[in-house]
């Protein structure tokens, strides 16, 4: 064959074999479908335990009644025990080591997150117990007068 | 009555026949025994969103955006609640403010103050990652870094990824968005560092009115699975196809 037609094809063939040897040392070894379909299933199989590795942040109540029992039976008698303690306690994630102690989020705005009135018909969350936050005592802190751990007034005190 | 000996040979052969085979191949199965039986056993994740429930108390959204590092203060979340106010001259009223974030605390809605007397019905929808049986995310994804899992999970290979963006737009939900300290695609991945060692998702743990629950659609007698197949339940935007595996009660025609 003629020479000016040999030669494109020998550099068209030697860039092919060029991606082939740089694919092959780029991508991961444990790249594949594993037994799903290339649509959805092509991946680095490692990624999998990347995230099954990540670090879980939040303990659960178990885990704040191993040390703190009284606080977890006082608030599961009272109304607030549907709330989990991580969600006004702040996520333990080592807790007592790291962080050794946790950042109480005490202000008005997390017990407005459920008793700022909207005043919505038919809304769950009008079953809700609620106030206007510009009208009841707009100036101190919620917990100046009720305990979150017992907010009936008479009896959390 | 004449019998010639082939009709006497056949009718013989299927006499033994139907008498050989056991009472219990005659037995109807349930549809848990079918499952078995046809192999689909295994995890298949499912999401149930009960927005009866829901009264916007935003815990979930901080819960999630702690959970998974997702940066506190950017306007970037893994879920979020969507607030929806119905008037009564049929006008919807939707928001969601730092994704609800921080509760729904006051009746404003954008630059709107509406009416106590105008309006006609409200309710709450937590949104999250659909993890879809057919995820348009994962189909654009030119490189592969994004992928369904055994367990019907997508996730995201954050090593791999190029941040070309193109997930985000294929997602028909919004559910992608890109991560600010990774500078990668990211969305919830239904807490799987979480499932994977038998905890609840973040979210679901932080939801004090069990508006959210997680649980294996392939396990007939889980009580998420149980509420799909026998309540009414609907899914986002059934219309295109990607088969969404969060499914909600009480799903209002103006959600979108």
């Amino acid at each position: 064959m003629k020479n000016h037609v040999l030669r494109p094809l020998w550099f068209v063939l030697i860039a092919i074999a060029l991606i082939l040897i740089v694919r092959h040392f780029m991508v991961p070894d444990d790249f594949g479908v594993h037994g799903q379909n290339f649509t959805y299933g092509f991946h680095r199989l490692g990624n999998v335990d990347d995230w099954k590795n990540f670090k879980p942040k939040y303990k659960g109540r178990e885990y704040c009644q191993e040390c703190h029992e009284e606080n977890v039976v006082a608030v599961n008698a009272s109304k607030h025990q549907r709330i989990q303690c991580e969600n006004c306690h702040g996520p333990a994630i080592d807790h007592p080591d790291d962080p050794e102690k946790l950042t109480i989020d005490t202000g008005r705005e997390l017990c407005l997150r459920c008793h700022a009135s909207l005043d919505y018909p038919d809304n769950p969350r009008s079953r809700i117990k609620a106030i206007d936050p510009d009208k009841h005592n707009s100036e101190s802190a919620c917990i100046e007068c009720h305990n979150p751990h017992n907010p009936n007034l008479e009896e959390g005190k | 009555m004449s019998c010639s000996r082939r009709q006497l040979l056949k009718s013989g052969l299927s006499t033994f026949i139907a008498a050989s085979l056991p009472i219990s191949a005659f037995r109807f199965l349930s549809p848990a025994e079918c499952q078995a039986a046809t192999g689909k056993e295994g995890t298949r994740w499912g999401f149930l969103v009960d927005t009866n429930k829901c009264v916007g108390c935003g815990f979930c959204v901080k819960a999630c955006k702690k959970e998974n590092e997702i940066p506190y203060d950017a306007p970037v979340t893994r879920t979020w609640v969507e607030r929806y106010v119905v008037t009564k001259d049929d006008k919807t009223h939707i928001d969601s403010p730092m994704g609800g974030r921080d509760g729904f605390t006051s009746k404003q809605i954008r630059d709107d103050e509406i009416k106590q007397e105008d309006i006609s019905k409200t309710f709450f929808v937590p949104k999250l990652c659909n993890q879809c049986k057919n995820p348009a995310c994962v189909q654009v994804c030119p490189v592969g870094a994004t992928y369904q899992t055994s367990d019907g999970v997508v996730l995201v290979d954050r090593t791999w990824c190029i941040g070309c963006g193109y997930c985000i737009m294929a997602c028909p939900y919004g559910v992608r968005f890109f991560h600010p300290i990774h500078k990668v695609a990211e969305k919830c991945n239904f807490c799987y560092h979480r499932i994977s060692k038998g905890q609840q998702t973040a979210c679901v743990e932080a939801c004090p009115f069990g508006a959210r629950q997680i649980g294996n659609l392939l396990d007939p007698n889980d009580p998420v699975t149980k509420i799909i197949m026998t309540e009414r339940v609907a899914v986002l935007k059934d219309e295109y196809g990607t088969k969404p595996q969060v499914f909600y009660l009480g799903l209002d025609m103006n959600v979108r």
